[in-house]
């Protein structure tokens, strides 16, 4: 690992990644195998994160996806269902924002946020913010943070990930209509006039 | 007459790769009439913005 402020910086958080990884895993070996992988797939883009919190849950995220992916090949189904709620809960939230006929239920339209810009200089904002992403899948996070963190286009996101274009699309699709979800309940709730 | 699920498939994935013109007419007709969908589409566009400026908070700027 190279010498620089951000790769210290990831460094400095090994140890609670550490303890993340041993306690999901209840190996030591493969637990330091999974953030040292995750470690060094952070590195790519560190230079484009600005402070500490971004960074941490970016990290997170890797080393979460790369626990499921360890758990899954052990074919430890329970433990992952455990950990992260499930992309199909996600779609199953999302298709109950419409009607039948494929439009938004009056419950379910999006309604204004009233001025969003002015959220973006409220510190809770952020800790909401962190919050949702946190609580997307693993996968889905971790595709949304390669587009829109690193700024990666979705065909090297596919590559690198081993996704196909169409997976890709729905993952991302998956993971703005989930955080957009979030978000209003979480933090824009009452504000927007009815529609 | 696309449906609003569709749409917002559609808007998604305008903001990750070009659309073809048939999509761009298709959809720029539902939001002329749909305003959830509208808002949809303006709020998937803050998430962009938010993200860029959450991965620049400095530390300071933070709890």
């Amino acid at each position: 690992m190279t010498d620089t402020p951000q790769a210290e910086l990831i460094s400095s958080f090994r140890p609670q990644m550490l303890k993340f990884a041993r306690l999901q895993l209840q190996d030591d070996a493969a637990a330091e195998d999974v953030v040292q992988e995750a470690m060094e797939s952070a590195l790519r883009g560190v230079d484009r994160f600005g402070g500490r919190s971004a960074l941490k849950t970016w990290l997170f995220t890797i080393v979460r996806h790369k626990v499921i992916d360890a758990l899954r090949e052990r074919g430890r189904s329970v433990q992952v269902s455990s950990l992260e709620r499930d992309e199909a809960d996600m779609d199953e939230a999302f298709e109950a924002l419409f009607r039948e006929n494929g439009h938004w239920s009056p419950a379910g339209r999006p309604r204004a946020w009233g001025d969003p810009e002015e959220a973006l200089a409220q510190r809770q904002f952020w800790q909401v913010f962190e919050t949702c992403l946190e609580v997307l899948p693993a996968r889905t996070a971790r595709v949304f943070m390669m587009r829109e963190f690193l700024g990666l286009e979705t065909d090297e996101i596919c590559t690198t990930l081993q996704l196909s274009i169409s997976n890709c699309n729905v993952i991302l699709h998956r993971a703005r209509a989930g955080l957009r979800q979030c978000l209003s309940t979480g933090w824009f709730a009452g504000e927007g006039a009815p529609c | 007459m696309l449906t609003c699920r569709h749409a917002t498939r559609i808007m998604s994935e305008g903001m990750d790769r070009p659309l073809s013109l048939g999509e761009r007419l298709q959809l720029r007709f539902h939001l002329a009439f749909c305003r959830g969908c509208r808002a949809f589409r303006r709020q998937t566009a803050f998430l962009r913005r938010a993200s860029r400026a959450f991965i620049r908070l400095s530390d300071d700027d933070t709890p």
